[in-house]
């Protein structure tokens, strides 16, 4: 009897049946499955497919010429720059951040350890708005180091060091928070066992370390990027919106968008929009990659 | 060994000094405190110290002005309508995409995570340009008189774009570990499948929807990208409670401007302990590690 189900139930993954969908007493009547199924992906299709659609075809609204002279438009390559150099310094200092929170909470035991998780989530619990904001309170003209930074010629607030520290803040967590879950689960096990062997501190996590969060480091890096070239609200606080100088990406579009050249703000757009694309392929990618290694791992083992 | 002394722990011996075999303990929670004080944790310590310069007398004035009483009734509301119907709709996804095989479906699972990867800008004009009146979908509500684009519901219409991963990829992966076994055994018993779900699903889903709904929601009282170029910005009207602190701050009332945020965080960290709270709920009744 069991037999016979394992075998109707391998028939029906075969024709690409979920194992929900293979027994009876987890299916639905037709009616009722066409009717989530049609109400689920009506939702997905209006809430999220047709703002992506839209994107690309205002862009294109006015042809290919306007669409590419917006892209090369002198303002939209400095924006590209700016948006590019401020996740070329947010991402290393994030991910050595991620790293070395993981080696000390996943690694070694010690008071308030859930604490400093939580704390470690907070940037992603404060609105983006809040994130610049606090950064105006410490380096603004106003703020605790305003007199002093005047004094000596620095400008962080609406200059590139203000928008790099914003767009450092709204990416704190995600290497961390990828990586303490993935190092807690496999133990210290083979860590210790190299050590013992001989292996000094960067010898273990190079060879023994990493290639086992690898995925994890990966998944975490890639979010960290989208992120941290998608910034708006925390950056649009600190940048003082100076053209050519302090735009980014996001807020060009809004420049251009507040000024009623709407193809030129979406083929910007969609230049973000195709950064999305990127990042969810890959992180789909993956997440295939690791269920794999996942499995191979456990068939090895049995 | 018997059951009896398993029933009863013995008293634990105190615990010998602990043998670390791994190195770099001290450098790493010592480089993982600094980075955090120093980018996290001092200047959001800036918010309340520059509020405690008001008189309480003066952060109540600030706080409950009418146009920013007015952007709290609507940032909450419509926060905790989008994350009312994002629980709805992204359990219905969620089981979809777990119990039912369809054509594009890994397609449509992968793009599920759109909102997070899409700059709110570009989520923000891309709403606008669809629930404009001669948009894709504005055109069609026009007629029937309903307004989104500009108004409170176009609020509504973005925080429901970016609260709707939260609670689809929250729910999912408990809706993947159920056993079939469950419900064949409530089948058995005589459950209808709506008694079935209802009675033996429910239960164990409901935490991590409750938990999806509190991270939507969250999400949602602070966003400002993608809200404020669909909301139209009305004072008293449509006019959200981050756009209060950026217009304060566009008329140097920093003192203004932080007292409004010191609203928003402590209503934050009230919702990340939520949060947290739920969290072990849906680890204890599903057994599931965090």
């Amino acid at each position: 009897m069991a037999g016979a189900s394992t075998l109707r139930l391998g028939a029906a993954q075969a024709i690409g049946l979920t194992r929900f969908e293979a027994r009876a007493a987890t299916r639905e009547t037709p009616l009722v499955k066409w009717l989530i199924l049609g109400t689920a992906l009506t939702f997905f299709a209006v809430f999220l497919l047709m703002p992506l659609i839209a994107v690309f075809v205002e862009a294109m609204r006015k042809g290919w010429e306007t669409y590419l002279s917006a892209l090369i438009d002198p303002d939209a390559l400095s924006a590209l720059r700016l948006t590019l150099l401020a996740a070329a310094i947010a991402l290393p200092l994030n991910l050595v951040f991620g790293v070395c929170a993981a080696w000390a909470i996943a690694r070694f035991e010690f008071r308030g350890k859930h604490f400093l998780i939580t704390l470690i989530d907070l940037p992603f619990s404060v609105s983006p708005v809040i994130a610049g904001l606090i950064y105006v309170l410490v380096f603004g003209a106003q703020g605790w180091l305003g007199p002093w930074l005047a004094e000596h010629d620095i400008k962080i607030i609406f200059a590139v060091p203000g928008i790099v520290l914003a767009t450092v803040f709204v990416t704190f967590p995600f290497v961390a928070r990828e990586l303490i879950p993935l190092m807690q689960a496999q133990g210290k096990e083979e860590e210790e066992a190299a050590v013992v062997l001989g292996a000094n501190g960067l010898q273990t996590f190079w060879y023994v370390t990493l290639p086992n969060v690898k995925w994890g480091l990966l998944y975490g890096v890639i979010l960290t990027n989208a992120r941290a070239m998608g910034e708006f609200g925390a950056v649009s606080v600190v940048s003082g919106h100076i053209r050519g100088e302090t735009n980014t990406l996001p807020l060009h579009v809004e420049i251009l968008y507040n000024e009623y050249q709407f193809a030129a703000a979406f083929a910007v757009a969609s230049l973000l929009a195709l950064l999305a694309l990127v990042t969810l392929g890959i992180k789909t990618w993956i997440e295939h990659r690791a269920a794999h290694a996942h499995q191979d791992l456990h068939e090895g083992q049995s | 060994m018997n059951t009896a002394t398993l029933a009863t722990p013995l008293p634990r011996p105190s615990a010998p000094p602990r043998l670390r075999v791994l190195p770099g303990f001290r450098l790493t929670l010592g480089y993982t405190l600094a980075y955090l004080s120093l980018l996290v944790l001092i200047p959001l310590a800036a918010v309340f110290l520059k509020t405690a310069e008001l008189s309480l007398a003066e952060f109540w004035n600030v706080v409950t002005a009418p146009r920013v009483v007015a952007s709290y009734k609507l940032s909450f509301g419509m926060s905790l309508l989008a994350a009312g119907i994002n629980a709805v709709f992204g359990l219905l996804l969620a089981w979809a995409l777990v119990r039912y095989s369809f054509p594009g479906k890994k397609l449509i699972d992968a793009l599920v995570d759109l909102p997070f990867a899409l700059p709110t800008a570009v989520a923000g004009i891309a709403l606008t340009a669809l629930y404009a009146k001669n948009g894709w979908i504005g055109q069609f509500l026009e007629p029937l008189g309903i307004q989104v684009a500009f108004k409170p519901l176009g609020v509504l219409v973005a925080l429901v774009f970016i609260g709707l991963p939260f609670v689809v990829r929250t729910v999912q992966p408990i809706l993947e570990d159920l056993d079939t076994e469950l419900e064949e055994a409530a089948t058995s018993l005589g459950a209808q499948r709506w008694q079935a779900f209802r009675h033996v699903i429910l239960p164990i889903v409901f935490p991590a929807l409750l938990t999806g709904f509190a991270l939507a929601f969250a999400r949602a009282v602070g966003e400002y990208g993608s809200v404020i170029f669909i909301a139209g910005n009305l004072p008293m009207v449509s006019e959200i409670t981050p756009l209060m602190i950026i217009t304060k701050l566009e008329q140097y009332d920093y003192t203004g401007a932080t007292a409004i945020a010191t609203v928003m965080l402590i209503l934050s960290f009230t919702l990340l302990l939520i949060i947290n709270g739920l969290q072990a709920w849906t680890a204890k009744r599903t057994g599931r590690d965090r």
